[in-house]
């Protein structure tokens, strides 16, 4: 209703937790993602960042014995809803993995993928060609497009996984590590890239470098994990808040190392 | 002469590195006795056989006469009996393995069609062959025909075809399933434009090698056509038939030499049909991979 004056949120949890078995991945998180920014989720290793990533694109739904309890509202709409096909969501909300996932199929395969399942009506060359553009990867192969996937480098594997990812026109992408298996140049066109792309899309990224967060994130989020509770949310702010003034201790302590 | 002043550690060097020769020598001798007894079995078949392979061999029919026989009835035989099984056999194996690897709960009912479907793949063949003769043949009133013979290779090779192409559909990386998923692809998809495509050269090997190991089944094939003496070659699938390998065992249990020397140039064709049936799945492996990986 009053989108003029505050952010819109793309999507928004509430007490989300995640089982897997009887395995407690993720308990009561409250969090919004606001439109056209960049979102970081960090925290230590095993703290539920992924799993939390994995939750606004129904991934989780594919591991067998996971459980998500609470809601996510994705446009205001429930996520986990009867009336909502998981399969369509997917094509809503894309994802970049955290190595580079090409198909062994051409590069012009790879980024069509996805206009084929979801049976794109317009001309596959033009769609294939802008969202190579988008990822800022067409001067680089559009002299080779009907070359494997595996011919590129790592860092131009991940943005050919953009490219494929945003060729479905999603509103949100999400990332997990994008770039933790790529060299610092990689590294960084990827992160370049990110702040790019927060122009048309909302961007969700998992991340194990504090320094990537500071640097493409508008908002972080800091998750703990104990034994006893699973992984938590601890605070979500304003990165710059939370990287110079956070209000937990526990915030403070992790992002300057004191802390496994 | 040790490089280490204290004698914290013994490293015993000369008696490691002995040991290290011994198992060498051991592995040596080993792959030695399996190139023996190929080689001696490819020398002997080949000096007694070879003389009688002549155009005329594979284009004759068997005959009492060892001059005039040949195994054209046995050789087209196998090339009807080998193509309807592999029809049989490599789509029900390709369905089976994408069932059990892509569809099935991971319940103690599926462990159980596991365990047991690694069994069928070890059964003596001539288990299937009286299985095929009692079902095929009686039961299902197909008679003692080149279909009969089919159905039941075709059973015998499936258990070795839903492995080889379990194999191949568990060797697709995860990660190209997520990815398909998070495009948007639902299950048939991710199975007909990821799985599938991945797997395809892993279950066309595992296909040829298993049509190939039927290829040289005897005692199945005997107990669903039994002996005979064909001399045409099946112009349907309801026709009587023969083999290559039945052939062969045939001559060989005849007392004359020539008949033996006719079983060893049968054994050669034999021999040949399969190292190219390997040959190719050798060679398709190899275009699939390289397509998929340059």
């Amino acid at each position: 209703m009053n989108n003029m004056t505050s952010p819109k949120s793309v999507l928004n949890t509430s007490q989300l937790s995640v089982y897997y078995g009887s395995f407690l991945a993720l308990k009561n998180v409250d969090m919004a993602i606001q439109a056209n920014e960049v979102t970081a989720l960090i925290g230590p290793s095993g703290c539920g960042k992924s799993t939390l990533l994995r939750c606004f694109n129904r991934m989780n739904d594919l591991i067998p014995d996971a459980v998500v309890e609470g809601k996510v509202l994705f446009n205001g709409k429930d996520l986990y809803g009867s009336e909502i096909n998981p399969t369509e969501i997917r094509s809503r909300i894309g994802m970049v993995f955290q190595k580079p996932n090409p198909f062994p199929k051409s590069i012009f395969d790879n980024v069509a993928f996805g206009l084929k399942v979801n049976g794109y009506t317009g001309k596959m060359d033009e769609a294939v060609e802008w969202a190579l553009r988008q990822a800022a990867l067409w001067d680089e192969v559009s002299d080779r497009l009907k070359k494997s996937a595996l011919t590129l480098s790592g860092g131009q594997q991940q943005r050919l996984c953009i490219a494929r990812a945003i060729a479905v026109q999603p509103e949100v992408i999400l990332m997990d590590e994008p770039a933790s298996a790529l060299d610092p140049i990689a590294t960084l066109a990827i992160e370049e890239l990110i702040r790019e792309l927060k122009q048309l899309y909302t961007i969700v990224i998992v991340t194990h470098n504090m320094q990537q967060a500071a640097r493409v994130a508008d908002k972080t989020a800091f998750l703990m994990v104990d034994d006893a509770r699973g992984g938590y949310l601890v605070e979500y702010d304003a990165t710059s808040k939370i990287f110079t003034n956070p209000s937990d201790s526990r915030t403070e302590a992790y992002i300057t190392g004191r802390f496994s | 002469m040790s490089l280490q002043s204290n004698k914290i550690f013994n490293s015993h060097l000369r008696s490691r590195a002995i040991r290290g020769m011994v198992f060498y020598g051991i592995c040596l001798v080993c792959v030695c006795i399996g190139i023996a007894a190929l080689g001696t079995l490819l020398v002997q078949v080949v000096s007694d056989g070879w003389s009688w392979l002549t155009w005329h061999f594979l284009s004759d029919y068997p005959s009492r006469h060892p001059e005039e026989a040949g195994m054209m009835s046995a050789i087209f035989g196998t090339l009807w009996v080998m193509a309807m099984t592999g029809i049989f056999a490599v789509p029900v194996g390709i369905g089976s393995a994408m069932f059990l690897e892509e569809y099935a709960p991971k319940n103690k009912l599926m462990q159980i069609v596991e365990i047991n479907l690694a069994n069928l793949a070890g059964v003596p063949s001539i288990v299937y062959g009286l299985l095929g003769l009692a079902v095929f043949v009686y039961w299902m009133n197909i008679g003692r025909t080149a279909l009969a013979g089919s159905l039941t290779l075709a059973l015998l090779v499936l258990p070795v075809i839903i492995l080889a192409s379990r194999e191949a559909v568990r060797a697709v990386p995860n990660a190209h399933r997520e990815a398909a998923y998070a495009l948007g692809a639902d299950k048939w998809q991710v199975i007909r434009m990821v799985v599938f495509p991945g797997a395809f050269p892993g279950i066309l090997t595992g296909s040829i090698l298993a049509l190939s190991r039927a290829i040289g089944e005897a005692a199945p094939v005997i107990a669903i056509s039994a002996l005979v003496y064909i001399t045409f070659i099946p112009t349907s699938p309801m026709d009587r038939f023969t083999v290559m390998p039945i052939q062969i065992y045939n001559w060989v249990s005849r007392p004359q030499e020539e008949f033996q020397n006719l079983a060893a140039a049968g054994i050669i064709v034999l021999l040949v049909v399969l190292l190219s049936m390997n040959a190719l799945a050798i060679f398709l492996r190899n275009k699939y991979q390289t397509k998929s990986d340059e």
